[in-house]
């Protein structure tokens, strides 16, 4: 599914990244977790292709193409999906029309026929079940006065929708209470397939007791310091970022 | 960012669809303005006395005017000596009688534009009179609307057959010395529609009027006047294009709405002249005197404005609250993108009580364009309750172009109540990579996030022309991903 080789990237000039290497199979869940500015969610947005960010070295094949050629709407076309730290709001745009015009033009790359109002309203009515979503967000505008709990489930529902590939989560977690963290982590879980991966970016092990990722990787200063099971959400939970801090220095392959 | 900024250089340099000049015969006056040139013009329409002597009054004042200098537009002085006052198609022999009479040049640049004249392929429920330079060449529909008694013609027309209302309603609402631009269109207007709806009636269809600039290095300065009667309904649209030229050309225009107790009028315009190439040169000026007087109880005046043409936009529509429970409205989209300039808004004057105006404006600048919104809302001793709500709303694409609100407010009634929201927002590069995040390409982001921007503008247009005004903006606003 997506295979990262020595993945260097900067901002406005300064290197953030400073060689990734992973791969995700099919229907793999992988965790990436690591201090305040280690690089999470640079990672996730270069993924994504948001221009700011600018690969100065290395490769990453999404299903076999170079993904760093692609645009973000190409991207996200083929079936990557970033569920946004921030959702954006678009003041009077209903949140239906955005949709519908996101997945007729998913829907147009992949070779299928535009959903006519109707097929769509009936499938997003389903989808919406997924994340507890009240119909009425769905006729707002996106993302406008949603609370936050409401932000990270539309990101959900929107993922549920295009039904993407490849999910990046963006620190999902961020500022949800514990109530709205389960409903959002069951909409995710309820959309682990075989051939959809998952790569949860988290600075809390909180959120992998919901989601159970298969493999746990550690970011420190741009590059992975240690990889593992899910037990080492666990112990990175016990001992702190410090712990892993002074490995920084001397990179291990991970 | 390098894409981002290509895209909104595009979105400055952009083609005009409507630039082509059509090769008709003119019958076009030397460039010039005198009491002689006023006195041909005149001649050349075969006016009554009355009307000479209007026009001449209006010319002597405007002498001892001077141009406005307080709007936020820089433009190069107008020589109003090299500019021709009149140009028209030759007719073929004494005017077109019937559209199989219109030069087919000119029913093929209406088509071209996408206003068919022809009534069998016209919409049904949209009757236009097109004005081609300064003459207008057809009126469709006529006979159908005479049946319910309303009249639909050119305004040469109206002076020619209908002198008793022209004389009673011209320059009621904006008198000839109104201002420097309104005095030059009164000494000099050449032509432009008159519409009339008679006591009670409802207009059943939309009625329109086409304005097309053809000539080259003539101004054009058309006068409309639309009466509802007591308790009547009509809805008026406005379109507007005009050829690419590098010269600038001048187009000051009056509108004078008039409606009586319970009426009802609602004018639309799709203004989309030519806004110059993209280092500011060429375009139209832009400077039009629109204002509409709710002259009796309950009567209601709406405008609503697209406007995303001209290098230069001048003009307030406004409305004077006269009648008890008389409302006004004004809702308006303004676009300026590449070096254009647009200093628009309205004036809301209450004098009857429990009168009630709603602005809405919407500024929308890329490029190096400038977009400032001017207001006035004046509630006068007389006007008990009087209530107005006021929002306007800037929108900035890229950050070379700027955003000016100029709000005024004057309120001598204790009981008035007033509400004002503004804001000024940037279209991000996040909201566009949101967009593109989802699969939308950025054109269309764009195209959504300024339609989404405008909603509550576009809602008030009659059906057709909201269709019509959501493809103009995101052709103006078009520009592949670079």
């Amino acid at each position: 599914m997506l295979e990262i080789k020595n993945l260097h990237a900067a901002v406005e000039g300064t290197e953030i990244l400073k060689g990734i290497d992973l791969t995700v199979r099919d229907g793999e869940v992988h965790a990436v977790m690591g201090p305040n500015g280690s690089g999470k969610s640079t990672l996730a947005r270069v993924l994504a292709g948001q221009e700011a960010y600018v690969v100065t070295q290395g490769q990453v094949l999404f299903n076999g193409q170079d993904l760093l050629e692609m645009d973000p709407e190409e991207r996200a076309r083929e079936g990557v999906f970033m569920a946004f730290q921030y959702p954006v709001e678009i003041p009077g745009v209903s949140n239906t029309y955005f949709l519908k015009a996101a997945l007729n033009a998913v829907r147009k790359h992949r070779g299928l026929l535009e959903m006519d109002a109707l097929e769509f309203l009936t499938m997003v009515r389903q989808k919406m079940k997924l994340v507890q979503m009240e119909e009425t967000l769905l006729n707002r505008p996106v993302n406008e006065g949603f609370s936050g709990g409401e932000k990270k489930r539309n990101e959900i529902f929107h993922m549920a929708v295009l039904e993407p590939s490849l999910c990046i989560l963006d620190e999902t977690d961020s500022g949800l209470d514990i109530d709205a963290l389960r409903i959002v982590a069951d909409g995710v879980n309820a959309l682990r397939s075989k051939d959809r991966s998952f790569l949860v970016i988290t600075h809390y092990q909180r959120l992998l007791n919901y989601i159970v990722p298969d493999y746990v990787h550690v970011l420190v200063d741009g590059r992975f310091v240690r990889s593992g099971g899910k037990e080492l959400a666990l112990e990175l939970e016990e001992k702190g970022y410090s712990w892993l801090e002074n490995l920084a220095a001397a990179p291990v392959g991970a | 960012m390098q894409t981002q900024t290509d895209t909104i250089e595009q979105f400055a340099t952009q083609d005009y669809k409507f630039g082509f000049v059509t090769d008709v015969e003119q019958d076009i006056f030397p460039p010039g303005l005198s009491e002689d040139v006023i006195r041909a013009l005149s001649a050349k329409k075969e006016e009554p006395e009355w009307m000479l002597e209007w026009r001449l009054k209006a010319y002597r004042h405007w002498l001892t005017m001077a141009e406005p200098t307080w709007a936020n537009i820089h433009y190069s002085p107008i020589d109003y000596q090299s500019i021709a006052y009149y140009a028209g198609p030759k007719p073929k022999g004494s005017g077109p009688k019937s559209l199989d009479e219109v030069d087919p040049e000119i029913l093929a640049t209406y088509e071209k534009l996408g206003i068919p004249l022809r009534e069998r392929e016209l919409l049904a429920g949209v009757a236009v009179d097109a004005v081609f330079d300064s003459v207008s060449v057809a009126t469709t529909f006529k006979a159908k609307l005479a049946e319910v008694g309303i009249i639909f013609c050119s305004f040469s027309e109206a002076v020619r057959n209908h002198p008793d209302l022209i004389q009673q309603y011209l320059g009621s609402v904006v008198p000839y010395s109104d201002n420097f631009f309104a005095t030059l269109n009164s000494a000099v207007f050449s032509d432009g529609s008159f519409v009339y709806v008679p006591k009670g009636v409802r207009c059943p269809m939309e009625l329109s009027t086409y304005f097309r600039i053809n000539a080259l290095n003539t101004g054009q300065f058309e006068r409309t006047l639309i009466i509802a009667d007591e308790g009547a309904y009509v809805s008026y649209l406005e379109g507007c294009t005009a050829p690419m030229r590098d010269e600038n050309q001048l187009h000051a225009a009056v509108v004078e709405l008039v409606a009586l107790k319970d009426a009802t009028i609602k004018y639309s315009t799709v203004q989309n002249w030519y806004p110059g190439d993209e280092h500011g040169k060429g375009g139209i000026y832009n400077f039009v005197t629109k204002r509409g007087k709710c002259d009796g109880a309950n009567a209601k005046i709406s405008w609503t404005q697209v406007e995303t043409g001209s290098a230069i936009t001048w003009k307030y529509p406004s409305v004077i609250l006269k009648g008890d429970n008389s409302v006004g409205e004004f809702y308006s989209v303004a676009l300026t993108k590449g070096y254009q300039q647009a200093d628009t808004g309205t004036k809301m004057i209450h004098i009857g009580k429990n009168t009630k105006s709603t602005i809405v404006s919407k500024g929308i600048s890329a490029g190096h364009g400038q977009n400032t919104y001017r207001g006035q809302v004046k509630i006068l001793k007389g006007a008990d309750n009087a209530r107005n709500f006021s929002q306007c709303d800037s929108m900035l694409i890229g950050d070379q172009c700027g955003a000016h609100t100029f709000p005024y407010i004057d309120v001598q009634n204790p009981l008035a109540r007033m509400e004002h929201e503004a804001t000024t927002s940037k279209i991000g590069e996040d909201q566009i990579f949101y967009c593109n995040q989802r699969g939308i390409a950025t054109e269309d982001a764009v195209s959504m996030i300024v339609n989404g921007f405008c909603k509550e503008v576009f809602r008030e247009l009659p059906m057709e022309f909201a269709v019509e005004a959501q493809k103009l903006l995101a052709i103006n606003l078009e520009g592949s991903v670079g």
